[in-house]
């Protein structure tokens, strides 16, 4: 994302002006527009015009125009924001106070005022325009009929392609529609990693499976690259790395990231660091549960007293609608910033973050147990019972 | 979560187009959708509206159901008992034995044991009172429950339409009172602390149709209630109550009389899976039973044996009878489950060879949920007995995997005693490890065990002459160890049911899809229902073994060819069904689960594979409910932050699409889960409550 202008006074209102350039920074930008706040950028309206014979014709005008945002739409798939509203500021071909829906794309400007912007926007902001963040990684995770060819940049993991097709099994004396339908299966996993993944972007594929499917799906990829010269493959063989896993279901995921060989293979990405933060949430629990804890209602209480060690809060909590829950947790947050507690903020599209979000989505490992919350139960977080 | 907020791979065709997917499914997974559940939800509203239809495959034929809160035998860990001597504890075996061969299955064996405590030991006096009871609450409160009854069919009739099933569906005005309930168990009157399944509330869904039809109780058959699944939107059937329950009962009788008369001569079935740690030697084992049994040409055999020695496999010519396909042959792993059938005295046996690598435990799940009983195959070679056994093993988890999957007759083969001279010492030593462990396992009979070498064929279908061997054993071959495997009951008057587990091509027009028929009968020229896609494929022919038959039934492994049906909608893992009798279709339901030793707590939100029959499913812990207590099943602590190793709860589970699922009490087949994250089984478990 490129800053281009920010006047954020000391009230902490005011607005910044971005420019997104990746489909990542599209995501941050669904992370920073709340409802309620003022975006301007500029769109295209149909326009009625009259003519003085009474004939009336359309036509389709580009136009500037700043509207206060009442719902949002994220579109992974084409990767951009949808943003509807009413617009706010009188112009030739709006009038004030009518709708509009605003789109915000790669390499199109546009400026946000908030008022209030809290120290998770401003981190935002500043994650955003950080030109280093970005490592680009593909994963495709397979079992036997199954596949998912994602890839995973440093705040999403997007499902390019999903593959599910039937292999008839092996049976007395008959293999051969087996082997078929595996080379058929090999055959659409391979068009969709060419479809999908960018070879000049991504610095590594993890071709990961149980068993020996990553084995046998490599040969058959080398083999049908050989045969039909492809020169894609052939140059960026080495950009494949084999992982075991699981299953072929998109949350082994998990288990591939967390694979030392991958760690030390990839740079340290925000996906792995997210999963072994959770992982050690999930050791603690298993060896002092009394220093861990998760749930609002609790990790309120252990912030209370100074407590926590490790803050898990996934972003989805502060894309929260209802502005007061909102600002409770942007508070937990900087509160536990103040006692010299470390915050990681999850990403809702990695894996580990969507495993955080159905926890709750708040989650804290603390520095010494705190027994007599154990016992109280964990009723506050209605709001994730609500949810259905 | 916001409504306003959804991130979505929508299609806007004109500002996007050029990305049109090949491959079906656009690029965003359901899965990955996240931020978003409720758009999920939405997604699979389509599905329900389809369901709409299956209302017009209900006509009159309407269910019998009987409402009757069964006892099942709970699974392993949770009901123990008390204390005893070893003395006592053995007289204690007998004497449930000896009840259970009058009153059947039917009375939990809490009930059975508490009642033979009391009176001290002695199976006549026990048994006397258990009956003593049961006639008693039966005689007397029988009338009460058959009112009921007829007040809601009176209900039912009176306004005919689907708003009727609110009557059951609200608890308010549930009919049959709280103190009866007992009572219309049939013969389990008492006893129903032990059982866990009686701890959760009732919801209407949760009776289904099923109920018992397998209890010998015929004179409940009369008890005619509504379908408690017309209450939910998918199957809003008009619901005609007729008097149907004669043409049931006949059709009943058909299946039973049919299946006598077409297996009454014929020697009895049995499917036999052959499970075990990884290079236990189960397909070289198989491999030479089938060959000494005459199965397989000795010209075929000799082509393994040259050919297995040219990609310097020799070692594997055996196996290489049931691994066929090449990538097994290369690398000397089973992968997928081998089919195979032979012949003993008395048994037809189907052969199911598993494969023991731990990345392979799903297709052994599979294979595990076809069979009747299970042979477990152990290596005594030094060392290598240990690492199968020791945590981290197959040996533990296979037998476990069986025990939860309802296979609980077993067998065990100590195998490869070659390689350790036929030594005695590690034999005695082998049995005794396993013999405890299967017995903490929950596997009651007492399981056999039989020394041999698969690769030397020493004890299989010939007594040895090995001396080593029969210096010191001169036991049963493992033939007969097979012969003497008892056929368990099918439920064949059961409505059919039958789990997908292979489609393919077949010779003719159509398309072939075998699997596994749980309960009922089929026969050709019927209609099947396949479900969750609720469509209807007609039956153009079944084969068992490649060979045309006219009918199935419960516990064949059976090949349709269907038509009227595109081959794309039908998946593994999906069920076939009864038209007239549907299966519950959800995304969400509870389950009873046992937790084994995990090495991380369980806590909500855990993303987790589910087996279910041939089904493969990620699904979420949505909800830990309850923790329960292991052996009494009361409720230790409500909405528990996590569950610990070798625990017991009751959880919400949540699929991300509609799966097809049975209460455990109603067909336990379809009722029972396995769950299992990265790669190792984490809980068993059966479903309690259907949403
Ligand atoms: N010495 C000896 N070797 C045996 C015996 N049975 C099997 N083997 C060897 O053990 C190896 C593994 O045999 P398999 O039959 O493939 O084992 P498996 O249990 O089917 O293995 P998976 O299906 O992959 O789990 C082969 O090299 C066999 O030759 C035996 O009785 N004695
Ligand atoms: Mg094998």
């Amino acid at each position: 994302m490129k800053l281009l202008s920010k006047n954020v006074d000391k009230n902490a209102d005011g607005d910044i002006t971005l420019i997104p350039e990746e489909p990542e920074d599209l995501w941050h930008a669904y992370n920073l527009i709340s409802e309620g706040d003022s975006v301007r950028g500029s769109t295209i309206r149909k326009v009625q015009t009259e003519s003085s014979t009474g004939s009336s014709s359309s036509n389709r005008v580009r136009t500037v125009l700043t509207i206060k945002v009442e719902s949002i739409d994220f579109d992974t798939q084409a990767c951009k924001l949808r943003l509807k509203g009413r617009n706010i500021e009188e112009n030739q071909y709006v009038k004030m106070g009518a709708y509009h829906t605003l789109d915000l794309e790669q390499n199109r400007k546009f400026t946000l005022y908030k008022p209030e912007w809290d120290s998770i926007s401003l981190e935002r902001v500043d994650t955003a325009c950080d030109p280093t963040q970005s490592a680009d990684l593909a994963a495709v995770i397979m079992q036997d009929g199954i596949a998912h060819v994602c890839l995973i940049t440093s705040n999403m993991t997007l499902v390019r392609a999903k593959i599910d097709q039937n292999i008839p099994r092996k049976r007395k004396g008959n293999v051969s529609q087996h082997e078929k339908g595996l080379a058929r299966f090999y055959e659409s996993v391979m068009q969709a990693i060419l479809r999908h993944i960018n070879f000049d972007v991504v610095k590594c594929i993890l071709l990961a499976s149980p068993g020996f499917v990553k084995n046998q799906f490599m040969e058959f990829m080398i083999q049908e690259a050989v045969r039909t010269d492809n020169k894609v493959i052939l140059d960026n063989k080495a950009k494949f790395m084999l992982v075991h896993a699981s299953s072929g279901f998109k949350h082994s995921l998990r288990e591939v990231l967390a694979d030392p060989a991958v760690v030390s293979r990839v740079a340290d990405t925000k996906a792995a660091g997210e999963v072994r933060a959770l992982q050690a949430f999930y050791t603690l629990l298993q060896t002092e549960p009394a220093r861990a804890f998760y749930g609002k209602r609790h990790v309120e209480k252990a912030n209370e007293a100074q407590a926590i060690e490790t803050l898990l809060i996934s972003d989805k909590l502060f894309r929260c609608q209802d502005i007061v829950t909102r600002k409770q947790y942007v508070n937990l947050v900087d509160s536990v910033r103040e006692f010299g507690g470390d915050v990681k903020i999850f990403s809702s599209m990695h894996v580990s973050g969507e495993q955080l979000d159905q926890l709750t989505g708040v989650a804290a490992l603390l520095r010494f147990p705190i027994t007599e919350l154990e016992d109280e139960s964990e009723d506050s977080e209605s709001e994730n019972e609500d949810e259905k | 979560m916001s409504r306003h907020r959804n991130v979505r791979s929508m299609n806007y065709s004109d500002e996007y187009d050029g990305y049109d997917d090949v491959y079906g499914h656009s690029v965003e997974d359901d899965y990955c959708v996240s931020p978003s559940v409720s758009i999920l939800a939405e997604q699979f509203l389509f599905d329900r509206n389809k369901q709409h239809n299956i209302s017009s495959y209900i006509t009159e034929d309407d269910i019998v159901e009987e409402d009757e809160t069964q006892e099942e035998t709970p699974l392993p860990p949770s009901y123990k008992r008390p204390e005893l001597s070893v003395l006592d504890a053995t007289k204690l075996e007998s004497c449930i034995e000896a009840i259970k061969n009058v009153v059947g299955d039917s009375i939990p064996e809490s009930t059975l044991t508490e009642n033979i405590l009391k009176h001290n030991l002695n199976s006549e006096a026990a048994l006397d009172a258990i009956l003593a009871t049961t006639s008693s609450n039966n005689a007397s409160e029988k009338p009460a429950i058959n009112q009921n009854n007829e007040d809601l069919l009176q209900g039912k009739k009176l306004t005919a339409k689907p708003a009727v099933p609110v009557l059951l569906s609200s608890p308010a005005v549930k009919v049959i009172p709280s103190a009866t309930r007992s009572v219309i168990k049939g013969f389990d009157i008492s006893g129903t602390d032990g059982d866990f399944l009686n701890t959760t509330v009732e919801s209407p869904r949760s009776q289904s149709p099923f109920s018992g039809q397998t209890s010998p109780d015929i004179r409940r058959k009369d008890i005619k209630t509504v379908s408690s699944k017309s209450n939910t939107p998918r199957c809003q059937s008009p619901a005609v109550e007729q008097d149907n329950k004669s043409k049931l009962n006949s059709k009943k009788l058909d299946a039973i009389s049919l299946f006598k008369n077409l297996r009454g001569d014929i020697k009895e079935q049995l499917h036999l899976v052959v499970v075990g740690h990884v290079d236990a030697g189960k397909s070289t084992l198989l491999g030479r039973l089938l060959c000494d049994l005459g199965q397989v040409s000795s010209k075929l055999l000799h082509k393994f044996q040259t050919e297995s020695k040219k990609i310097g496999k020799q070692s594997f010519a055996y196996a290489w009878v049931l691994d066929e396909t090449g990538e097994e042959r290369e690398r000397g792993i089973t992968m997928d489950v081998g089919h195979s059938k032979f012949e003993t005295a008395t048994k037809t046996i189907t052969l199911l060879d598993a494969p023991g690598h731990k990345d392979f435990i799903p297709n052994m799940i599979m294979g595990a949920t076809q069979a009747d009983v299970a042979l477990l195959v152990v290596d005594a070679t030094r060392g290598e007995f240990e690492t199968g056994f020791d945590s981290g093993g197959q040996t533990r988890e296979h037998a476990l995997l069986l025990r939860s999957l309802g296979v609980s007759q077993l067998a065990v083969v100590i195998n490869k005693l070659d390689t350790v001279d036929w030594s005695k010492d590690r034999y005695d030593e082998i049995v005794e490890k396993m013999r405890v462990f299967l017995k903490q396992a929950g596997f009651r009979d007492a399981v056999p065990f039989v020394p041999c070498s698969g690769l030397s064929g020493e004890n299989l279908v010939s007594k040895s002459k090995e001396e080593g061997l029969i210096k010191w054993y001169n036991g049963p071959t493992l033939t007969e160890v097979i012969d003497q495997f008892k056929c368990p009951k099918r439920p064949v008057d059961q409505p059919f049911r039958f789990s997908v587990n292979d489609i393919y091509k077949g010779t003719g027009s159509g398309f072939c899809v075998s699997g596994h028929v749980e309960t009922g009968m089929i026969s050709t020229s019927d209609k099947v229902l396949v479900l969750p896609h609720n469509e209807v494929a007609s039956v153009r022919g079944l084969q068992i073994d490649e060979m045309p038959v006219t009918n199935g039934f419960a516990g064949d492994h059976l090949v349709f060819t269907l038509t009227g049906i595109d081959q794309q909608i039908i998946a593994v893992g999906d069920l076939l069904c009864d038209p007239q009798h549907l299966v519950p279709v959800t995304t969400r339901f509870e389950a009873h689960i046992v937790i084994f030793a995990v090495a991380m707590p369980i806590t909500r939100g855990l993303p987790v594979v589910m087996h279910h029959q041939s089904l493969v499913e990620p699904v979420v812990l949505k909800k830990l409910i309850a923790q329960l207590h292991k052996s009494s099943g009361e409720v230790i602590k409500k909405k528990p932050r996590c569950l610990p190793k070798n625990s017991s709860a009751i959880v919400e589970i949540e699929t991300q699409r509609p799966i097809c699922m049975e209460l455990y009490r109603d067909v336990k087949q379809l009722g029972r889960i396995m769950l299992r994250v990265g790669g190792s089984t984490i809980a068993a478990g059966l479903v309690t409550k259907i949403y």
